[in-house]
């Protein structure tokens, strides 16, 4: 690289980036967590819509994914930050406040991304539903267990080992997708990268450094849900 | 409902399709050939070629398609040789940047589905191909890849629908197509949940086109697996 090295412009003395960069990466990660959780709990619900649900509540799921899954995320996350604002203003006039009103960048881009997961999360976790057997839920039910128990002994267990790899997927995805929350100015590591970029004038340097990052937060991640994987389908017999 | 700004907001709006259709288009019809070649250096049992298509196939679906962009965009105008090489005029463009990077990207995970449907070819067909004595290109021609690309065009529709998706993020890089449009129609207006219905309908509306599309061939290229037609005349009588 130019006059600096790469070691001298993330060194951790004074004036590197590094812990600058690491303190982003940090914030992509509980961005990213954040999303995600949010986004499992949406596509519960949304799963739960899909198989037990009414004509209704059917159709609702069923629009909610087939929007979700056809619009652009940047758009979702463009509604959360600045829409945010149409509605908390006026919440926030009734109450005294004046002048505009919005979410946090982390609190708008997690609801983003929670909201464009949870469509993802649906269909894994309802296809995850279907491959628990009947015998097994109905053998439950003859033991004279309640629903609930049913639902918390048997099928949370059981659909969660085949959700696992699909959930995984969505990680990632979760993961690639925090990047665009950088548009809302939340120093994540795109954000800081971008900074950087802008300040010391290496933006091939920064991004390059950025997209390693994310490189080894998905490894670390892909390597992590592998061994999990292997660790809860081990009473499954492979043929 | 304020009917008249969300007309207003749609002819503000549309001006950005052909952008997003062309973005979309370009990367598409550029990323198979790429996506082509990369699928057959990972099978052509040479091992650096099967090596780089796998490294570069894992570095671009690792990291996210909007630090590609920034790297193509902002990136390489660090390095002076390049920016006084021939190839400048292009790497300077927004929307060259936008295209290479989207290309780059959908090549990686278009690789990944044409692998699949190579894959997929039975290994006896390619044997009596082998038997009736194709060459190994003629064998790759006219059994291995018309098998393969029946097989993978389900997945690669929805890689299409992902394209069109991922075309919003060149209104990062001051690209004006729907999103980019979308985005300055809201800072101007500040009235985002309008502006976001009438967008993420032109969006739905595109790639409900594109699925009808990638239908329409799926079934213009299974004929084997249509229903027969129901017989026109039913001979009666007994053996002749």
């Amino acid at each position: 690289m130019n006059e600096f090295g790469l070691l001298t412009v993330f060194s951790f003395g004074p004036g590197g980036w590094g812990p600058a960069m690491f303190k982003a990466a940090a914030m992509t990660i509980a961005v990213a967590l954040t999303g995600f959780v949010f986004g499992a709990m949406v596509g519960a619900l949304g799963a739960w819509a899909k198989i037990a649900g009414g004509r209704i509540t059917r159709g609702i799921a069923d629009g909610y994914t087939t929007v979700l899954r056809g619009i652009p995320d940047l758009l979702v996350i463009y509604l959360f930050y600045f829409g945010s604002s149409a509605v908390l203003t006026p919440i926030g006039r009734m109450f005294g406040a004046t002048g505009f009103l919005s979410l946090p960048g982390f609190l708008a881009g997690a609801l983003a991304i929670g909201i464009v997961s949870g469509a993802y999360h649906t269909e894994v976790f309802r296809g995850a539903y279907r491959s628990v057997s009947r015998g097994e839920i109905e053998a439950a039910v003859a033991i004279g267990m309640s629903r609930a128990l049913v639902f918390r002994r048997i099928i949370v267990p059981l659909s969660l080992r085949f959700a696992l790899p699909g959930l995984g997927n969505v990680w990632q995805l979760v993961l690639k997708e925090s990047a665009l929350i950088s548009v809302t100015g939340l120093v994540e590591i795109l954000r800081q990268a971008q900074i950087g970029a802008g300040s010391t004038r290496q933006p091939f340097t920064f991004f390059l450094a950025a997209a390693i990052l994310y490189l080894v937060i998905s490894s670390v991640s892909g390597w992590t849900l592998q061994r999990a994987e292997q660790r809860f389908t081990r009473g499954l017999r492979r043929v | 409902m304020d009917f008249p700004f969300l007309c207003q907001t749609l002819l503000t709006l549309l001006p950005g399709v052909p952008l997003t259709l062309k973005l979309a288009l370009s990367s598409v019809v550029l990323g198979v050939f790429l996506a082509l070649l990369l699928a057959l250096a990972r099978l052509s049992g040479i091992r650096p070629l099967a090596w780089i298509s796998r490294v570069y196939v894992f570095v671009f679906r690792s990291t996210p398609l909007l630090v590609q962009i920034f790297l193509i965009y902002y990136g390489l105008g660090q390095f002076p040789a390049l920016r006084h090489s021939v190839l400048w005029p292009i790497l300077r463009e927004p929307y060259w940047c936008a295209v290479i990077a989207l290309t780059l990207n959908t090549a990686a995970y278009g690789s990944e589905i044409i692998r699949g449907g190579l894959q997929s070819v039975p290994a006896g067909q390619i044997e009596a191909a082998r038997a009736c004595g194709m060459s190994r290109f003629q064998v790759f021609r006219r059994i291995v890849l018309p098998l393969a690309i029946r097989q993978a065009l389900p997945g690669y529709g929805n890689e299409v629908i992902l394209m069109v998706k991922a075309t919003a993020l060149a209104s990062v890089i001051t690209l004006m197509e729907v999103t980019g449009l979308a985005a300055k129609l809201i800072s101007e207006t500040y009235r985002a949940i309008e502006v976001f219905i009438v967008a993420g309908a032109i969006y739905l509306i595109i790639n409900f086109v594109i699925t009808r599309i990638i239908q329409a061939l799926e079934h213009w290229l299974t004929p084997h697996l249509r229903s027969a037609p129901a017989p026109a005349v039913v001979e009666q009588g007994g053996p002749a």
